[in-house]
């Protein structure tokens, strides 16, 4: 064992609470039904203040030793394969585990208000706890292994909390949904991590890393695509975005964890923690940035249509990560403002969540913005706090969103050439689209005429609920400033992910008066002020207007189902039923032969135990014979 | 060898196996003076307690061990880290034993009530009746855990013999006192008697050869022989037909104690006819015995010839491997299933032996060790269910059906040590496999390990047959089974075996890195396993 703190050694605490918990309720059955939701929200919350001890404990040390290596259990070692789990605590796994478990416990706490009425509470608290587990696992592995064994952890999680209400038809579909486009994403995942383990012999981070000089650049820009596709799939990136609008049909607190701050984000964390992998295979680095571009373009023009106030946030969640996803593909200059954002993200995406959620919970569960309209009035507390979060998302200057997104755009165009560019202009237009879909949310929702359905009756949120908003939208407000203002938080990440190979001071000033930044915030005015006029100035109907080709397509979520469909569906239908054939007819069939083959020997065989002793005898001085015979022959 | 000087012998080395045998002989002066009230709980307690003994002395010993052993007794007996480790596993595995042997039930153990009695005779009933006890079982217990003590530790070939005679003969008497269908077992025990001294036959004869050949018979002298190319009479050479004649008779009498094909016969028909207790201890202690002994034998006397023997060990590795597993598919009877099971577990190991070196030696103690624990469980559970209250176990497989539902404890626990015994990982079963495996390959043994991995896959089917059946099928309308609750005695029994299944397939480090020889591709004598 190593010579680690009790607080670091011991880092396993941080998974082997909630996953305690996620025991406790899913074993303890109804006994648990009385109190099982408050260990659910203290065992995270455990996690949390010891993932803040571990913090503490270091940033007390000199910054090239903030990498610890924490043994845990090794299950047997042969020769050169050592088979166990390590985790590996480092200044972007521990970043990782404090937005997990602290937004966590905030929408854990959040729920025991939005799940008080739900019969099944308990068992969704035990998934909840489950998926805190998994997602830690998967940030703090030391190796792709157990960085897989966590991810499928998530999936399981996000599809049994996706379907949670399982009696809905549309739930269930779209948990299968889910379920089945991330199986494309993790068996690149998987693919990719043999590949590793066939070309350098080990799965660990830092033993791949250390003989990356040695591999092919073939099989890097292989291995890198298919970590790429990995990350497409978990962080819901074109091609694999389709399932990400339909897990709207999950519990929204779910949406706020799951598919807004922490799940979704997995695959950008894939993306930096393989970071060496994509600098040693430039092709598979442009993808990423391409990827991200695109995507945060598509995910903010699907924001822009949507009436559905959870799809509309979900196409932003598709657009931001895009974003994070941009700058994993920039390189070391990318890393830390891709995190820094991937965590403001965290904290004003899931208050805009939970936000959304107040308002369905006051509202009948009613989800369709044309029916909402002047709610500010009778949820002040979810308007302030959504507000705040809407403000940091659109970039409004000195909010958290702004510091981070601003990061990305400069990054963007200072990695130079056309292709910066590209991805400058991309990023921008992306936060003008940004500012005019948020806006009409906003609007839709808080301000207007009353466009309610008949019998509605809103009311503000119960305090278990409106005070986990509360404190993310201080987060959506201030940890921008506290996480960029200096490059804390990029000299904090260096020794984790690599430095940038030239390194920018600080100059608050010059972020300010950037010329991208100035366009930036031109941009997000005139998307505001669009929304206003479009939304704001004139009533907004209750039924949607029928739209111009592009509205369509935006609603349809431009047409990702129906390629889907068309492309592989109905093709991997076809195969299906082909292999299905085959597997009947010739592989089952040989199997069954030799079942059979087995069976009907193993009768002839019995025959052999006749039960006489004599027989027997005799088959003992047959078997001498042969023995005899085989070191005869070296006589 | 006749001196003028007596031999210095090394008492507290000794010591477990004169516990042993000193209680053997105080259980017999008990069982011939004490009062017929007072002689169950006396004869427990004496057992219980020499084997406890026994095994503290054993772990006493570890520190007063040379790592590279040593010999007593004027090289009779080795004492070394694989003799520690075989004599603590077979202490532990006989109090397991021993706890399902004291297990009664309604005032009845698995025992005959007057062994001697013509079965279904007057006196017989008689007997029953007047609620006779053969604890004769006590004593006969502890001179065969004697016996498999000595076997392990023999260092030479006349030691080995009388190990080998000491272990068997009251193992014959055990497997002919089953309470009941008394004809079948006594059956089984004359087959095994006759069995046992045939290959005995067999086996001495190899002894004189190797002696003709080496003109010693002693594991080192014979080691040092073969090293030299003869001895004794063939000094100048010209021997070698007598040694390799004498290693396939040698080989014959340990394969067939070990039950590898062709020489298993027996095992199927005592398995089953056997009290199930005894047979319990016959499939973990002798099994780790027969193999202890095998694994010394050939890796330090034979050692330096392991090209000859090799092929053999592969023939009838594959040969066990194979047909057992065949075998075992259609067997509808518990006790006979694992009795086959056990057949192919013998073959697994032998494909540790054919390494011939530190790394096969460490997998197959790991593996016997962990086999040894699961079976007893395995077999704690079959005493357990039975036909109806009160009755004889229920040996048919159909009968086990939707016993998931009715014990799901029970179903549980052997679903366990089924998955172990198919090597499912995070089993004992899995470590063990991978572990031999490994050491074969290691050793250029690649088809065998194949055939190995192929009958492991035939063998899952067995195993995972008798889940479904417990699981999965409506019980029979007219076959259900009564599950006798699970007393202290056997419930602890059960209880060990999970334990130790789960434990050495979870966390089995401890073992691997403390207990065992490290691999490291050495011949055993020069990393200092085995003593010459």
């Amino acid at each position: 064992m190593s010579d680690n703190s009790l607080v670091l050694g011991g880092a396993w605490m941080l998974i082997a609470l909630p996953l305690l918990g996620a025991a406790v309720l899913l074993l303890g059955g109804r006994r648990t039904d009385g109190w099982g939701h408050w260990l659910a929200v203290a065992l995270p919350a455990g996690s949390f203040v010891w993932a803040v001890l571990a913090l503490v404990e270091l940033l007390g040390r000199g910054a090239h030793e903030r990498s610890v290596d924490v043994p845990v259990y090794t299950w047997f070692a042969s020769g050169g394969l050592e088979v166990g789990a390590n985790l590996l605590l480092d200044p972007l796994s521990i970043s990782f585990a404090l937005l997990i478990t602290g937004v966590g416990t905030l929408i854990h706490v959040y729920s025991v208000g939005y799940m008080a009425h739900d019969e099944r509470r308990r068992r969704f608290f035990a998934y909840l706890n489950l998926f805190v587990a998994a997602m830690l696992v998967l940030v703090l592995a030391d190796n792709f292994v157990l960085l897989f064994l966590g991810w499928e952890g998530v999936g399981l999680a996000s599809y049994l909390l996706i379907g949670f209400w399982q009696h809905k038809p549309s739930a269930a579909v779209a948990a299968k949904k889910a379920f089945l486009v991330n199986r494309v994403g993790d068996l690149g995942l998987l693919i990719a991590v043999m590949v590793m383990f066939t070309t350098f012999g080990t799965v660990a981070y830092s033993g791949v890393f250390a003989e990356l000089d040695g591999a092919g650049q073939g099989v890097l820009t292989a291995v890198g695509l298919l970590l790429l596709l990995g990350a497409c799939g978990k962080s819901a990136q074109l091609p694999l975005q389709s399932w990400l609008l339909d897990a709207m049909e999950g519990p929204t607190p779910v949406s706020a964890l799951i598919h807004a701050a922490t799940m979704v984000t997995a695959g950008v964390y894939l993306i930096v923690r393989a970071g060496p992998i994509f600098e040693a295979a430039p092709a598979a680095q442009t993808a990423v940035a391409v990827v991200g571009a695109a995507t945060l373009l598509a995910g903010a023009v699907i924001g822009c249509a949507k009436d559905d106030i959870k799809k509309a946030l979900a196409g932003s969640t598709m657009s931001q990560i895009g974003y994070m996803t941009l700058a994993a593909g920039l390189g070391p200059a990318g890393y830390a403002v891709a995190i820094a954002h991937l965590i403001t993200h965290g904290f004003f995406k899931a208050g805009l969540f939970l936000g959304a959620g107040s308002v369905m919970h006051g509202m009948n569960d009613e989800v369709d913005m044309r029916r909402y309209g002047a709610l500010r009035r009778y949820m002040p507390v979810t308007f302030a706090t959504f507000g705040l979060g809407y403000l940091a998302i659109i970039g409004f200057p000195l909010l958290s969103g702004w510091w981070t997104k601003e990061g990305i755009i400069e990054a963007a165009f200072a990695s130079g050439g056309a292709s910066g560019q590209v991805y400058g202009w991309a990023a921008l237009v992306g936060a003008g689209l940004t500012a005019f879909y948020m806006t009409r949310v906003m609007i839709m929702t808080f301000f207007g005429e009353k466009r309610w359905d008949e019998g509605a009756h809103p009311h503000e949120s119960p305090v278990s609920m409106t005070a986990p908003m509360v404190v993310l939208a201080v987060g959506s407000v201030a940890l921008g400033a506290v996480l960029v203002y200096g490059y804390r938080f990029a000299a904090f990440l260096e020794p984790a992910v690599g430095a940038p190979e030239e390194h920018h001071e600080f100059h608050f000033a010059a972020m300010l008066t950037s010329w991208p930044s100035l366009a930036a915030l031109g941009l997000m005015v005139a998307g505001a002020a669009v929304a206003w006029f479009m939304y704001g100035r004139v009533p907004v109907p209750r039924t949607a207007p029928e739209g111009n080709v592009i509205t369509v397509a935006a609603r349809n979520e431009l047409y990702g189902n129906q390629i889907n469909e068309g492309l592989l569906m109905r093709p991997g239908q076809a195969v299906t039923k082909a292999l299905v054939a085959i597997d009947t007819h010739v592989v089952d069939g040989a199997v069954r032969g030799v079942a059979t083959g087995i069976r009907d020997t193993s009768g002839e065989l019995r025959r052999a135990q006749t039960g006489f002793a004599r027989t027997y005898a005799l088959t003992m001085l047959f078997g001498a014979a042969v023995v005899v015979a085989t070191l005869a022959v070296r006589i | 060898m006749i001196t003028d000087t007596p031999p210095s012998i090394d008492y507290w080395l000794l010591a477990p196996m004169l516990t042993v045998f000193g209680a053997g002989v105080l259980a017999v002066l008990v069982e011939a003076f004490a009062p017929k009230a007072r002689r169950r709980p006396l004869q427990l307690a004496l057992t219980a307690a020499a084997l406890v003994a026994a095994f503290v002395l054993t772990v006493l010993q570890v520190g007063s061990v040379p790592a590279e052993g040593t010999t007593l007794a004027m090289g009779a007996v080795a004492v070394d880290r694989p003799a520690l480790f075989f004599h603590g596993t077979i202490l532990v595995l006989a109090a397991i034993a021993l706890l399902l042997i004291a297990e009664r039930r309604g005032g009845e153990d698995a025992f005959a009530a007057q062994a001697a009695a013509v079965p279904g005779s007057e006196e017989e009933r008689a007997h029953t009746l007047a609620g006779s006890e053969h604890t004769e079982v006590y004593p006969l217990v502890l001179f065969a855990v004697l016996g498999m003590l000595l076997f392990t530790a023999a260092n030479d070939f006349l030691t080995l013999f009388i190990a080998l005679e000491v272990m068997s003969l009251p193992l014959y008497l055990l497997c002919g006192l089953a309470r009941r269908r008394r004809l079948f077992s006594q059956e089984a025990a004359v087959k095994y008697f006759l069995l046992g001294a045939f290959s005995s036959a067999f086996f001495l004869f190899g002894i004189a050869l190797v002696y003709g050949f080496s003109g010693t018979v002693g594991y080192a002298g014979v080691a040092e022989a073969v090293q030299a190319g003869g001895g004794g009479a063939f000094a100048g050479g010209g021997g070698g037909p007598l040694l390799l004649l004498g290693i396939a008779l040698v080989g014959v009498g340990l394969l067939f104690k070990v039950g590898a094909v062709p020489f298993h016969n027996w095992k199927p028909d005592v398995y089953q006819g056997a009290p199930t207790p005894i047979t319990a201890l016959m499939a973990s202690g002798t099994l780790v015995a027969a193999f202890g002994a095998l694994l010394r034998v050939f890796f330090t006397a034979f050692g330096d010839t392991a090209e000859a023997w090799r092929p053999m060990i592969w023939v009838v590795a594959i040969l066990t491997m194979v047909l057992a597993a065949v075998v075992a598919v259609t067997q509808r009877d518990i006790k006979r299933l694992l009795a086959y099971s056990s057949v192919v577990h013998a073959g697994f190991v032998l494909t540790a032996v054919v390494a011939a070196d530190a790394a096969g030696l460490a997998g197959a103690m790991f593996y016997l060790a962990a086999y040894g624990f699961t079976t007893i469980g395995a077999f704690a559970v079959v005493t357990l269910v039975r036909t109806h209250e009160g009755g004889p176990e229920a040996g048919e497989l159909t009968r086990w059906a939707g016993l998931g539902r009715t014990s799901p404890a029970l179903a549980g626990a052997l679903s366990l040590f089924l998955l172990a015994f198919a090597g499912i990982p995070l089993t004992s079963g899995f470590i063990g496999k991978f572990a031999v495996f490994e050491a074969a390959v290691a050793a250029g043994a690649v088809p065998l390990v194949v055939v190995g991995v192929l009958s492991s896959a035939v063998t899952a089917f067995f195993y995972v047959r008798i889940i479904v059946l417990m699981y999965f099928a409506e019980p029979a309308a007219d076959g259900t089974v009564h599950t006798a609750r699970a007393g202290a005695l056997t419930g602890t029994a059960i209880g060990i075996g999970v334990a130790a299944t789960l434990v050495l397939g979870v966390y089995p480090t401890p073992v691997l890195d403390h207990l065992v020889p490290q691999p490291g591709g050495e011949a055993v004598a020069t990393a200092g396993a085995f003593t010459r």
